[in-house]
């Protein structure tokens, strides 16, 4: 069995990737850490795993040798411990925004900080399994991704990777989002009189997965819009941009066939007929499945390019453990092929 | 065994023998209502769909 542990496993994502790995045929959680929760059972905190597992959240500084690390850590915390870290595991999988960027003077643009390990960003792959799986059979360390910049970047990666964007145009993506992206963590904004009902546009630009879309897809131009939405987890990524002149509906269709068809965990839903006719996170909480649909005006060349997903699953936990099962060389999807519930 | 390309998406469409001139069939990907409107060659057109409209 390869063995495994989660540092800060009291937060979302981490009792997330905690789920999956307790499920995972392969795996046995070995150690979770919480400085906050030393001591407490595991289902005190992630109540879902009461009768799952007995482990008890251990101090993060006595950490045990073991195969593969995930660490759940607040952002910035990795990137100061990350030699120590390297020397405690074979392989590591980060869900921090610490080791998503390739280059530290973009890191200290969207972070407002110097990267502490900037040697370091060079050897972690970026952990979309859709776009960089190649890289991540055999590679020791995985960043994490952004809920909403992989809600974005599966939105447009069809049309990025067919080369059918106009990318001299403006590419907008309004992403409408789920409460559990604020983490565990309250705040005034997030007290349930405060946020229950909300349709609030609370980053009209310059949100940090920006970023990563900016990296991963190659784009100059690009504008994050992100909505808070009267949802616990889901998010709903809906890109407008233009396509090259002649391109049509059956172009897309070829584009986003061809992704669907390489990739196990993405869906192409672009129905007339059923319950649910175009992408939607409500069916997709608790799976890694992410959901894309597409409809271009040919009049205008203007594409509207839809991603649903769950934010701690796709956007978070199930990503990392794909990246493990890769890594691993195990199948990709093991322990990942819950295809969420309905009705929800 | 026949088989033709989805007017809307360019799905295959595979059906038997004993399918019938004017037949509605539902494309497996995408989802709309076509017409056999020929046997030979073997040729699906667009039917007629109600579409969703929430706009009120």
């Amino acid at each position: 069995m390869i063995r495994a542990a989660v540092i800060g496993a009291s937060g979302y994502a981490g009792g997330e990737v905690l789920r999956l790995l307790l499920e995972h045929p392969e795996v046995e959680v070995v150690q979770v850490t919480s400085r906050r929760h030393l001591g407490e059972y595991v289902y005190q905190v992630h109540p879902n795993l009461r009768k799952r597992t007995s482990l008890k959240f251990s101090d993060p500084a006595q950490l045990e040798a073991v195969d593969v690390l995930f660490l759940a850590l607040p952002h910035g915390e990795a990137q100061h411990q990350i030699d120590h870290l390297a020397s405690r595991a074979t392989y590591i999988i980060d869900l921090s925004a610490d080791f998503r960027l390739k280059r530290a003077e973009d890191y200290e643009y969207w972070y407002g900080a110097p990267h502490a390990a900037p040697h370091w960003l060079g050897r972690f792959v970026y952990g979309l399994p859709e776009l960089h799986r190649s890289e991540l059979r055999g590679a020791h360390y995985a960043s994490g991704v952004g809920c909403n910049a992989t809600a974005a970047n599966l939105a447009l990666w069809p049309l990025i990777r067919s080369e059918l964007l106009d990318t001299s145009q403006p590419v907008v993506v309004e992403i409408k989002v789920g409460s559990s992206e604020g983490g565990a963590e309250g705040n005034a904004g997030s007290h349930h009189p405060e946020r229950s009902g909300v349709i609030r546009t609370f980053s009209p630009f310059g949100h940090r997965h920006t970023a990563e879309v900016i990296q991963e897809m190659g784009l100059e131009n690009v504008v994050l819009t992100m909505t808070a939405v009267d949802l616990v987890r889901g998010a709903l990524a809906t890109a407008h941009a233009r396509v090259k002149p002649g391109v049509n509906q059956r172009d897309l269709w070829r584009a986003y066939r061809a992704v669907v068809n390489e990739n196990p965990f993405l869906r192409l839903v672009k129905e007339q007929r059923g319950i649910y006719r175009v992408p939607e996170p409500k069916i997709l909480a608790g799976s890694n499945y992410a959901d894309l649909g597409f409809e271009l005006d040919e009049r205008t060349g203007h594409v509207v390019s839809m991603c649903a997903l769950d934010n701690l699953m796709k956007g978070a936990a199930g990503s990392a453990v794909q990246c493990m099962n890769l890594m691993l060389g195990l199948d990709e999807t093991l322990g990942l092929t819950f295809p969420g519930l309905h009705p929800i | 065994m026949m088989s033709t390309h989805c007017p809307e998406c360019e799905a295959l469409i595979e059906v038997n023998e004993e399918v019938q001139l004017g037949e509605i069939l539902v494309c497996p990907d995408c989802g709309v209502d076509l017409e056999v409107t020929s046997l030979e060659p073997f040729t699906l057109e667009l039917a007629p769909m109600e579409a969703e409209d929430w706009g009120e």
